[in-house]
C-alpha cells in the first residue's frame, strides 16, 4: 500500500461485479442513491449484458465531490461477486485499493496481489444463516454487501433506510427483510473490518436542485410535455425504456378525470418500420407523435425517413445508439448512427438531428424537438445513447415554464382557407422555404395530395425536370432556415487557445474532466459541443478560429470530423480525431491522454509543431 | 397524366345527395391508368359510394401504397386529403393517421403486390389492431408497372402474357383475413358495380378494419387466355354468395326483407347491412364454416364474392386503446400537460 496519506474524502470509484438477474440493481442504485442524498454529488453506470439472467454485469459509482460526470478510468473498490470474473476483476484494482469479496468459501487466488488491501465477508454463509429459499438468499447477499459497504465508506443508514420505505411503500415486509440484509453486512463489517475506510464519503449539500435521472425517462417527460399524443415503436434495447416511461407517465397524468379515457394513444408496433410509419401517419394528420428506436431501427426506417422529407411531413424519431453494425453489442454504448441519421435514405435527404449531452438536455430537447418538426415540416431525430438514456445521471431540477405553447407551424385552418382562391401545399409564400399546410378534415378547399413520388410545388405528381427541380432547390432553403433554428452550439472560448476540441452528445462530461485536468498540466485548450444537424452559423467560426482540433466522439469511423469536413469549409488537415469505440462511456483520462500525446513537446507531426507556434 | 385538370362542369339537372352535392363533386384527377383497367371501375364505384353515403369530402381519407392500384386514390374524392405512402407501408400511415383522428372515415386502396408481398406483415397488424379502416385491394394477379411478373395472389397454372405458367400457392387474402380474425371481409368484381357499391359503403361505416378483395382484372398484362385473373375468367368463375345492401339509418325501411331469407347486421351507428343469402349452404356470421365453405369452391376454381363474413360487435382499435371521442388531434395543450407542479410532482422519486 502507498504510504502517503490514504484519506480520501467523497472522490473514489466503486466497482461491482455481479451475476445479471441476481437483483444486484436494485441494491446498486440503493447505494447510489443514499451517496446522492447525503448531498454529495455521485455517477452510476451500469455495463449490464444482453442477457436475462447469468451473464456478468458490472455497476460502477463515482463519488465525485467536483461533480464530474463521467468515468474516471480508475476502480478504487472493487466488489467482486461474481466468481466467474473475479480474475479480472482483481486486475482491475488501482494500487492502493480495496476488494471486498464473499469470503464464505476460501479464495486464496485472490490473494496475490500485495498492493491492495482485500477484505473478506462470508456474505453467503450470513443470508444463509438469515433467509429461507435459495431465491432470496441470493437476492439478499447482493443487498448485504450494500450494508457492508455502507459501514466502510461511513453511509447514513438512515438513507437506504427511507429509500426502501420508499421504493416498496406497498408491501413494507420488503422494508424489513431488505434492512435485515443491510444490517447484517453492516454489522459484520464494523465488527470484523477496519470501518470506516480512508476511502468513505462524508455529508455534502451540492446536490439540492438537482435530480438523479436517466436520458430515456427525461426524453419521455419531455414528450409527455410537449403534448405528444401518439407513441409508436417496436422495443428495442436501449430505447424501451423512453416508451415505458412515456406510458407510466401518461398513465399517471393523461386520464380524464371524468371519462377515465386515455388521452394519448400506445401502439406496440410490428416492426420499426411500421413504428415510424405510424409516427409519419399521425403527425401527418395533426397529433405531435414519436418513436424511439436504436440502430438498427433506423435502418429499417430509411424509407420512410425519405418519404417524410421529400413530403415534408413532420415527425420525431429518438435514436438512443447503441454498439453497431448490425446487432452489434445491444447493452453497449456508442455515437455510431451520426452519419446515417444525417443522410438517412435514398437520394438528396438531409435530416434535422439534435445531440443532447446528457438527461436534463433530453428534456428540453424532446420538445424542442416537436416544434422544430412542425416548424420546419420535416424529420427530426434526436441522438442520445445508451449511456445518456439508461444510466442515471445527476442533473440540475428540470423546470418547467407554463407559459410554453407548442409551435404548430405553418398550419392553415378552416377560416384562413375559405379566405383564400385557392391553397397550394408547396408553395413558398414566404421564402423561407416553409409552405402551409392543413389537416384532414378541414375543408375540402385544404385538400391536397402527399406523395413521396415527383411532385410541382403545386402539390400535383409531375415526372418534368424544371417542376422536380423547383420543389428539390425550395427544400434545400428550407434547410438553411433550419440552420438558424436549431440549437446552437456551446463554445467555452476562455482557454483563448489556438488548439481546441469539438465534440457532441455524451462525451461532454469526461471532456469537461478532461479540460480541468489538462489546465492543470499546463494545456489550456478551447472546446465546442455541436447540438445540431446543420451546423449553426457558430459551429464555422470556431473551425475557422483554431488551428488544431481534437475531435472527440465514440465511434471508430470519425463520423462527426466526416460531417465537420462534409458540412463546413474547415481544412480537413487540422481536425485530430479521438476515438473511443469500446462500448463502455468514453472516459476523463482517455481525453487525457490522446491529447497530451498529440500536444506533448517533441510530439512528431508538423501540424502539431504549427499549432505551438 | 394526372396533372392534368379534370373540368368541374356539373350539370344543373345531375342529382343531389343530402349535402347538395353530386357525383361529379365526389370525383377526383383524370386516371392515367391504362383504357379497360378494372381498377377505374372500383374508382367509379367508390365516388358512387361515396356520394350515396353523403359523406363530407373533407371526411374521407385516402391512403395507399405504391403500384397502379396506389394511384387510383387521386381519383377519387379530390376534397379529401390523400397520403401515397411507400410500397407496401399504407397500413402504418393509416395507423397513425386513424389514432390521431378517429373522427374521420379512412379508405385505404392497395394491390396484391403492395398487400400479399412487401406489405403481408403489416396488413396482417392492421387485421389484429382492428384497425378502423375500408381496406380495398385491387386484385389482378400481376405486377402491371414492372410490365407483368406474377404476384403472390397468382393461381397455381395461371399463365403470363409471355406464356410462364405459374406453380407456387396464391395467398388468398380473404381466408388469410378470416383467419387473423378480421370482422369485416368481403369480395367482389370490378365489373359488378351493383354488388360492389353497397359493400363499399357497409365497409365505411362497419366500426372496425373492413377488407374489401376486389378481382380486377388487368387489361395490358392478364387478360390473355390461360389467365385466371381474365376479364372472361373472372365472369365465368366468380359466384356471388351473399348480397349485401347498406341502409343508412336515415332510410327507415322494414318491409324489403322477409325473415328467413335476409339476415340484418346493424352497425355501431344505427345504419344496417342486409345480407341476403344467394347460397343457402352459406353462412356469413360463422367464421370456421364460411372459411371452409370459401376454401371448398376455390378447389373446383369458383371464387365465392359478397360479405362473406361479417361480425360488427368486436372492439376496433380505439375502444381497445380507450382514447376518447374527441379526436386526439384536437385535445387542447391544456389538456396534455402536466404544467410545471405536475412536473415536481413527477420529479418527486428522481430526489
Amino acid at each position: 500500500m502507498s504510504k502517503a496519506d490514504p484519506t480520501r474524502i467523497n472522490d473514489f470509484t466503486i466497482k461491482i461485479a455481479t451475476v445479471n438477474g441476481t437483483g444486484s440493481a436494485s441494491a446498486n442504485t440503493l447505494l447510489m442513491k443514499s451517496i446522492f442524498r447525503s448531498g454529495i454529488p455521485v455517477m452510476g453506470k451500469n455495463y449490464f449484458p444482453s442477457n436475462i439472467q447469468g451473464l456478468p454485469t458490472w455497476y460502477e459509482i463515482r463519488v465525485t465531490k467536483d461533480g464530474y460526470v463521467a468515468r474516471s478510468g480508475r476502480v478504487d473498490i472493487m466488489i467482486a461477486m461474481n466468481a466467474e470474473t473475479y480474475a479480472r476483476d482483481v486486475k482491475e484494482v488501482a494500487p492502493g485499493g480495496y476488494l471486498l469479496f464473499d469470503s464464505t468459501w476460501p479464495r486464496p487466488a485472490l490473494l496475490k496481489r500485495e498492493d491492495i488491501t482485500v477484505l473478506g465477508v462470508p456474505l453467503a454463509r450470513l443470508c444463509n444463516e438469515n433467509f429461507n429459499g435459495v431465491r432470496t438468499r441470493i437476492l439478499m447477499k447482493n443487498i448485504c454487501y450494500a450494508g457492508v459497504l455502507a459501514a466502510l465508506l461511513d453511509l447514513d443508514l438512515a438513507h437506504i433506510r427511507g429509500l426502501l420505505a420508499e421504493t416498496y411503500a406497498k408491501k413494507p415486509q420488503l422494508v424489513e427483510s431488505n434492512m435485515k440484509a443491510i444490517q447484517l453486512g453492516y454489522d459484520y463489517a464494523r465488527t470484523h473490518l477496519e470501518c470506516p475506510l480512508p476511502l468513505r464519503v462524508a455529508k455534502m449539500t451540492h446536490t439540492a436542485g438537482h435530480v438523479m435521472i436517466d436520458g430515456n425517462t427525461a426524453a419521455a417527460l419531455g414528450c409527455l410535455f410537449a403534448g405528444a399524443t401518439v407513441a409508436a415503436w417496436y422495443p428495442i434495447t436501449p430505447s424501451t425504456s423512453l416508451m415505458d416511461a412515456f406510458k407510466m407517465f401518461a398513465d399517471r397524468m393523461r386520464i380524464d378525470a371524468k371519462t377515465g379515457r386515455r388521452n394519448f394513444a400506445f401502439i406496440q408496433a410490428e416492426d420499426e418500420l411500421a413504428a415510424v410509419g405510424m409516427a409519419i401517419g399521425a403527425m401527418w394528420n395533426g397529433a405531435r407523435a414519436f418513436t424511439a428506436t436504436s440502430g438498427p431501427g433506423i435502418s429499417l426506417m430509411n424509407e420512410f425517413l425519405g418519404l417524410a422529407y421529400y413530403a415534408e411531413v413532420p415527425v420525431v424519431i429518438f435514436d438512443i445508439q447503441r454498439v453497431g453494425p448490425s446487432t452489434g453489442m445491444p447493452t453497449r454504448t456508442q455515437q455510431g448512427d451520426l452519419l446515417l441519421s444525417a443522410y438517412a435514405s435514398h437520394g438528396d435527404t438531409r435530416h434535422v438531428c439534435l445531440y443532447p449531452a446528457n438527461p436534463e438536455e433530453c428534456f428540453y430537447m424532446a420538445v424542442q424537438a416537436f416544434d422544430l418538426a412542425e416548424r420546419l415540416q420535416t424529420p427530426v431525430m434526436v441522438l442520445s445513447d445508451l449511456d445518456i438514456g439508461m444510466n442515471d445521471w445527476m442533473c440540475r431540477d428540470l423546470k418547467w415554464d407554463d407559459s410554453y405553447r407548442p409551435d404548430r407551424g405553418k398550419m392553415l385552418g378552416r377560416e384562413e382557407i375559405l379566405k383564400l382562391e385557392k391553397f397550394y401545399r408547396f408553395l413558398d409564400k414566404d421564402g423561407d422555404g416553409i409552405g402551409y399546410r392543413t389537416l384532414p378534415g378541414t375543408h375540402p378547399k385544404a385538400a391536397y395530395f402527399t406523395r413521396g413520388s415527383g411532385h410541382t410545388q403545386y402539390g400535383a405528381y409531375t415526372e418534368d425536370a424544371a417542376e422536380y427541380q423547383i420543389v428539390l432547390d425550395r427544400l434545400m432553403r428550407k434547410w438553411a432556415t433550419a440552420k438558424r433554428l436549431v440549437p446552437r452550439a456551446v463554445i467555452d472560448a476562455t482557454a483563448g487557445s489556438r488548439c481546441g476540441i469539438v465534440s457532441l452528445g455524451s462525451c461532454d462530461g469526461a471532456i469537461h474532466e478532461a479540460l480541468d485536468v489538462l489546465k492543470q498540466r499546463g494545456v489550456g485548450l478551447d472546446y465546442m459541443r455541436v447540438r445540431s444537424f446543420p451546423f449553426s452559423e457558430d459551429v464555422e467560426r470556431f473551425l475557422a478560429a483554431h488551428e488544431l482540433l481534437f475531435v472527440v466522439e465514440q465511434n471508430r469511423d470519425a463520423q462527426l470530423r466526416a460531417l465537420l469536413t462534409l458540412e463546413t469549409a474547415v481544412d480537413k488537415a487540422k481536425l485530430r480525431s479521438l476515438l473511443h469505440y469500446s462500448g463502455l462511456p468514453i472516459s476523463s483520462s482517455f481525453i487525457v491522454e490522446g491529447v497530451l500525446a498529440e500536444l506533448q513537446p517533441g510530439a512528431r507531426r508538423a501540424s502539431v509543431e504549427a499549432a505551438h507556434g | 397524366m394526372t396533372f392534368i385538370a379534370k373540368p368541374k362542369v356539373a350539370h344543373p339537372s345531375l342529382p343531389k345527395n343530402a349535402l347538395g352535392l353530386t357525383r361529379r363533386d365526389y370525383e377526383g384527377a383524370l386516371s392515367t391508368l391504362c383504357a379497360g383497367c378494372g381498377h377505374d371501375s372500383i374508382t367509379a364505384a367508390i365516388v358512387e359510394a361515396s356520394w350515396g353515403l353523403g359523406l363530407e369530402p373533407q371526411n374521407l381519407v385516402k391512403l395507399s401504397g405504391i403500384g397502379c392500384s396506389s394511384k387510383t386514390t387521386a381519383y377519387f374524392v379530390s376534397g379529401g386529403h390523400g397520403f401515397n405512402s411507400v410500397h407496401g407501408r399504407m397500413p402504418a400511415i393509416a395507423m397513425g393517421a386513424n389514432a390521431a383522428n378517429r373522427a374521420l372515415s379512412y379508405i385505404g386502396v392497395s394491390g396484391d403486390g403492395d398487400t400479399l408481398s412487401i406489405g403481408l406483415g403489416q396488413f396482417c397488424h392492421a387485421i389484429r389492431r382492428n384497425l378502423n379502416m375500408l381496406y380495398i385491394i385491387e386484385n389482378n394477379g400481376v405486377y402491371g408497372l414492372t410490365k407483368g411478373q406474377f404476384s403472390a395472389s397468382a393461381d397455381i397454372g395461371t399463365k403470363a402474357k409471355k406464356g410462364e405458367t405459374n406453380f407456387q400457392p396464391p395467398i388468398d387474402p380473404v381466408l388469410l383475413a378470416m383467419t387473423l380474425g378480421a370482422s369485416f371481409v368481403a369480395r367482389s368484381f370490378s365489373g359488378d358495380k351493383q354488388q360492389l357499391v353497397p359493400l363499399i359503403q357497409a365497409g365505411l361505416k362497419h366500426d372496425g378494419f373492413a377488407l374489401i378483395d376486389v378481382l380486377s382484372p388487368c387489361v395490358t398484362f392478364n387478360d390473355h387466355e390461360g389467365s385466371t385473373k381474365s376479364y372472361a375468367y373472372t365472369r365465368e368463375h366468380y359466384e356471388p354468395a351473399v348480397h349485401a345492401d347498406f341502409i343508412p339509418l336515415e332510410r327507415e325501411i322494414t318491409a324489403d326483407y322477409r325473415e328467413g331469407e335476409a339476415l340484418p347486421v346493424v352497425l355501431h351507428d344505427g345504419s344496417r347491412i342486409v345480407l341476403r343469402k344467394l347460397d343457402s349452404a352459406y353462412d356469413p356470421t360463422d367464421r370456421s364454416r364460411a372459411a371452409a365453405h370459401i376454401q371448398e369452391r376455390m378447389k373446383v376454381g369458383e371464387y365465392l364474392t359478397g360479405l362473406l363474413y361479417v361480425e360488427p360487435s368486436q372492439n376496433e382499435f380505439h375502444q381497445v386503446n380507450g382514447t376518447p371521442d374527441a379526436p386526439l388531434n384536437s385535445l387542447p395543450y391544456e389538456a396534455l400537460s402536466p404544467g410545471s407542479k405536475g412536473l415536481e410532482k413527477l420529479l418527486a422519486r428522481y430526489r
